[in-house]
Parts: structure tokens; sequence; C-alpha cells
């Protein structure tokens, strides 16, 4: 792995204020949807962000994207620091990174066309000449029929309408797209066709994919590096081959028991050792110490009082866990 | 309407004998009124259980796999749907043909549901408790008991599917509940009374997967226990290898592959089936294969012959035009396609 980093975020934090515990206002009850995450995406990779809902996991999408500014920590693209100084993205760095949303249903407007929705990034970008030339290409790259290009959202498919989406995203031609789980709307056997798309633009665009999603099994065929997060904390981050062979935190292996899978082979690959117990607790009353020691079923006593830091355990491979330091 | 038995309805898997069936579908079809004609949804329909069995019912969003389920509690929308011919045999009584107050004999009974948002399911305005009482007083044993006794019986559950503090849980309301705790209630409700059957639609499909994990060993193990036979309807294949013995792959409204769990993994035969294995992305890597081509008909035009067949890598001429039926490959595995039709045993 050689590669150059395309996006580094460092101790990223995103805490809302959702209300005061007091009239006066002076203590407010804050969710720390996000609290402290670093990670690197590399040139051309696929870096797999997991997580169940509640645990950050599209907080940190839509801080990359500026939807959110951050609380703490920084995000910098291409050595850029996305959050420095000015309120307002460059128009340049808003073309280079790009977002497809989990629902296309509701991230596509009903009331334009498919040609209207894929002109829009191209007039705010300015690629104006030759427009419905690229549009059809656009149509092409993702493989849908030119004859849906005056059809409006409705009238497509789940896929379809996912396809779309990722055509809007690559109107502006970016280096760096976040997928925000874009095929957990979708029946697998459409989901297969979306992912293959995607896979296919990787190779030839040399895309930068951030890759958000609950399904570990899907992670695995098209993730290069995978990073659990729990309660807005990263708690191990690996290779993916490694990330399966060996996972360490007691988090990632309850969520690998916990997946139906459809084979002996794979039953094989699965941690027998822990059964899943518990629930996510609300982020808005973290447990104090480590995050996950409420559900952990190999917690020590220390658990409950400190946090664990991120230690690599081998060349790649961190884990935030008090048993394996 | 009675149609003649079709030959799909003589092929069935028929363990013990087939009177012996504790539901039973026959050529069941069910439309949908809507702006603009009619949406043709199920299409004869064949579907049979016996008791004590665990039948998983696989298909994907729109083929029909919950329609067919509200069919059998009479619980659809009537209008705008219409059932429109079949008939659906509960312990040999034709449901399709019950008055109002057998019909809720079945529903209190009989059968019971978990449905996929639980959320949905639970009434906010009354507590968990009220909720839970009312399914014990209608039940068979609730009739005659005493308002204590009437209590025990609502705990019951809710310890049986491991809830914390059930005596607080009964005056809680389905707000103050997570996800998980809410599907933990609608699973106490199910088993609350005594019944034959359970249905169970999708039911960790809206949780967490740590979640839906728990889900499914606490129905694995209570159905253990309790003997009571279950029609889990899914979309995840990998659900219904860990909790069925017999599963039924549904397809635009028609039933199309049928087998014993085992075998339905180990050797797909319907070009549908074949697809939706091909699809799933595996633990061990390898890629993820290319799916099935196009998508769910058109409900109003559905296609002529066979409804898979605009999407099948293996359509031929025949499929155009008939609409295949049931071939058996053995005792225990049936296939709706006409590439088996010679190989019937």
């Amino acid at each position: 792995m050689n590669q150059a980093d395309i996006l580094t975020v460092r101790d990223l934090k995103k805490h809302f204020v959702i209300g005061h515990k007091d009239v006066l206002r002076r203590e407010p009850i804050t969710v720390k949807a996000v609290d402290g995450i670093s990670f690197t995406v590399k040139e051309g990779e696929t870096f797999g962000l997991v997580g169940e809902s509640g645990s950050g996991k599209s907080t940190t999408a839509y801080t990359v994207v500026a939807m959110y500014r951050p609380t703490a920590g920084s995000i910098s693209f291409r050595g850029e620091n996305l959050f420095e100084g000015k309120n307002e993205r460059t128009r340049a760095l808003k073309k280079e990174i790009q977002i497809v949303f989990q629902d296309p249903g509701s991230s596509l407007n009903p009331r334009r066309n498919v040609k209207q929705i894929l002109e829009l990034p191209l007039r705010i970008h300015r690629r104006e000449e030759n427009r419905t030339e690229q549009i059809a290409r656009l149509m092409d790259m993702v493989e849908l029929p030119l004859e849906h290009m005056h059809k409006y959202p409705q009238a497509l498919g789940g896929g379809e309408k996912q396809a779309v989406a990722i055509a809007r995203a690559l109107a502006t031609d970016p280096s760096f797209i976040i997928l925000d789980e874009p095929t957990s709307a979708l029946d697998v056997s459409v989901q297969a066709k979306i992912i293959n798309i995607l896979i296919g633009l990787q190779d030839e665009f040399n895309l930068s994919y951030l890759f958000i999603t609950h399904d570990l099994s899907l992670m695995r065929n098209v993730a290069s590096r995978v990073a659990i997060m729990y309660l807005g904390k990263i708690c191990e981050v690996a290779e993916t081959a490694e990330f399966f062979r060996n996972p360490y935190h007691p988090y990632t292996e309850m969520l690998l028991s916990s997946i139906p899978v459809v084979s002996e082979e794979e039953e094989q690959v699965k941690p027998k050792r822990i059964r899943s117990t518990g629930e996510i607790p609300s982020p808005v009353n973290v447990p104090p110490g480590c995050s996950f020691h409420l559900r952990c079923p190999v917690r020590q006593p220390g658990c409950a009082e400190e946090d664990p830091v991120m230690t690599e355990i081998e060349e790649g491979h961190w884990v935030r866990c008090h048993l394996q330091c | 309407m009675s149609s003649p038995p079709s030959r799909q309805d003589s092929g069935h898997l028929s363990r013990p004998p087939q009177n012996g069936a504790l539901l039973k579908i026959r050529d069941l079809h069910v439309h949908f009124k809507v702006y603009g004609g009619r949406l043709r949804v199920l299409d004869g329909v064949h579907f049979t259980m016996h008791p004590g069995e665990k039948v998983g019912l696989v298909g994907e969003t729109g083929c029909g796999k919950t329609t067919t389920m509200k069919s059998i509690l009479r619980i659809l929308p009537e209008p705008p749907a219409r059932i429109a011919g079949g008939e659906i045999y509960f312990k040999g009584r034709d449901v399709l043909k019950m008055k109002q107050k057998e019909l809720r004999k079945v529903r209190s009974e009989g059968i019971s549901m978990i449905f996929q948002d639980p959320t949905a399911a639970l009434n906010p305005v009354f507590t968990v408790g009220q909720q839970l009482e009312a399914v014990v007083k209608y039940s068979i044993e609730g009739k005659n008991l005493s308002r204590k006794e009437i209590r025990e019986r609502t705990l019951q559950p809710l310890r049986e599917v491991a809830l914390p503090d059930p005596e607080r849980m009964l005056d809680t309301y389905p707000l103050q509940l997570s996800g998980g705790m809410r599907q933990r209630v609608c699973i106490a409700m199910a088993l609350a009374a005594s019944r034959e059957l359970l249905i169970a639609d999708e039911p960790g499909t809206s949780l967490d997967v740590t979640i839906q994990d728990q889900i499914l060993r606490l129905l694995h193990r209570l159905v253990e226990e309790t003997d009571v036979s279950v029609l889990l309807i899914t979309h995840t294949l990998g659900v219904v290898r860990e909790m069925t013995d017999r599963v039924y792959v549904m397809y635009a409204g028609r039933m199309v592959e049928v087998a014993d769990t085992q075998e339905l993994f180990d050797n797909p035969l319907h070009p549908y089936t074949h697809g939706l294995m091909e699809a799933v992305p595996r633990l061990t890597g390898g890629g993820v294969a290319d799916g099935i081509a196009g998508r769910i008909p058109d409900y109003m035009h559905p296609p002529q012959g066979c409804r898979f067949q605009p999407r099948c890598p293996r359509a031929m001429e025949v499929c155009h035009q008939e609409k295949p039926t049931f071939y058996r490959i053995d005792d225990n595995h049936q296939v709706a396609c006409f590439l088996y039709r010679d190989s019937e045993t």
C-alpha cells in the first residue's frame, strides 16, 4: 500500500446540542454523535465504515461533505484542511467530493426527470458544453438505458433510481465519493448490479470511496480496509482480509457472529466465541470508560473506568480495547 | 370460485397425509384495484404446511409475501384488495368462507402474527400491559381467569422474551422502548396465548444485526420449547437457512420453488433462486455476482407465460406462452420451471 492519502480525518468530533437540563440553559444536553475518530482514505481504495444505527457513520459522512461543521478535529483532502478559515468551500473542492445517499426515493427530486436531475450539477459546475452528450455518457457509465432520460424517478425501479443518484455524483467528475449505505434500500439481486457498477467505475477512473454500511458480508467483498464504529468511536481498523481472518475487538466478533449466512464455509469464518447481548446505548448517555463495556462478554474490572486507546497490534491493524494492550 | 385441482397442486410436498395439513393455500389470486386498472398481484399461490413445521417464505420486495400472509388472516384491506379466487384452509376450514365471528376466533386462538415494524404494530396510547392483557383475555384459556391470574399470564411471556424488569414493563408505553425491546414485546404478545401457527413477517428486518440475531435466537428457542408451527416470511436467505426446515421461494405472485432448506441451499434449481443465491455477498469474499437483470414486472400488465421469463437468462419459447406448473424433482424438492419438465420423477 503505497498510494497517497486522499482524505485524512484527525480526531473528528461532532456533538449536537439537543436540549438543556435546566431552564436557564446553563447545562446543555449533547449527543456525541462522532467523538474523536481518525482515519485515512488512500487514493483509489474503498474504505469501509461499518456500524449499527446510531454509531455515527452517517454523521461522519455528512461532515466530510460539509453538511455539518465539525465540533473539533480536522478533515483534510489532499493535504488541504477543509474547515480552515472560510466558511464556504470552494467550488473546485465541492466538485471533487460527492455523496450518494441511502434512499434514492428521497434523494431524487420527484418533479424532475432524469435529464434534469443530471443537468443540475453540470450547470452549477459550469460544464455546459454538449450537455445532452454528457448526460448520455453519464447514463452509459451507470448502465442506464438512454430511453430513461425523460422519465421521472417514480417510473424507475429502486436500482435504477440509485444508478441515477450515482450518475449525478459522477457528473462533476469527482475523485472521492462517499457512499452512504448505497444498497441497503435495495433487494440483493439489484444490489449486486449496483455494486459491480461501482467497482467498475472505481477501476476506470481511480475513484476513492468511503463506503458506509451495516452489512459486513458486503464489506468483505468491496472494501480494501474496514473500520468498525461504535457509539461515535472507531474500535477496530484493519485491511479487509486481515480483519476477517483475525478480528480482535469483542464488538467486531459480536457483529461477525450475528450475520446470517448462506453457506457452511461462511459458518466457519464466523467467530463462535461471542453471542450478541444487550443493545447499543443511547448516545446521549454514553457509558463511562470503554463505551462497549456494558455489552462486552470479556470485560475486565478496569473497562468501566478507563477508555482504551487505539493501539496498533499488527501492521495496519488497530484496536481500541484494554485486552489487546 | 373453486377451480378444479390443478397439476401444480397435486405435486405438493406432502410429508404426513394431505388432510393433516395445518395450513393449505390453493390457487390463491389477489387483485388490487388502483387508479387506471387492476394489479394482479397473487397469481395462483399454492402452499402447504403441516403441524410442527417451520417453513420459510422468501422473496424480494413486492413479490407478494405480505399479501399472502395478510390473506391468511383476512386482514387485507378489501377494497382495494380483492381475493379473486382460491382457497385458504386453516385446519381444514376455508378462511375465505368464514363469518366474522369465526375469523375472530382464528385470530385470537389459532394464528398469531409478528409484524415487521414493531412500532406500527403496537398501539401508542395503551401501555404494554394493557395490550398484553387484551391478548390473554380473548384467548381460549383467558375466558374465566381472575385479574390476578391474567396479570400473571401477562408477566410470564415478558419474562420469556428476556425483557428486563417485566413488572415495570407492564406500565410503559411502546414509545419508551427501543426497537429491539418493542419487537420483544410483540413476540411476547404472540406467545401470550397458546397458538397453533405463528406467522413472523420479517421479524428482524427493521433492527440492527446484533439485535436481529438476538430476536431470531429468542424466536428459535421459544419455537423449540412450545412446539408451535412457524411461517417465517423474509427476504434474507441467511435467516431462512438458520431458522427453517423447508422453504418456499416466491417471485411476482407465484411460488417458484419449494424444497427442504438444506436441499435448496445445496441445489437451487429455479433460475430465479439461483440468481438470488449468487447475488448474496459472502463472508468468505470472492466478489459479488452480477445479480438478476431487470426488475419485478408491472402487476398491471404482467408478462405472458412465466412471470420470470423477461429476466430469465435461460428462457425458452414455451416460457413466453405457458405458465409453468410445479415439477417434482424428488420427494422434497419441486420447482415451477419448464427447464425441469423432463427431469420429473
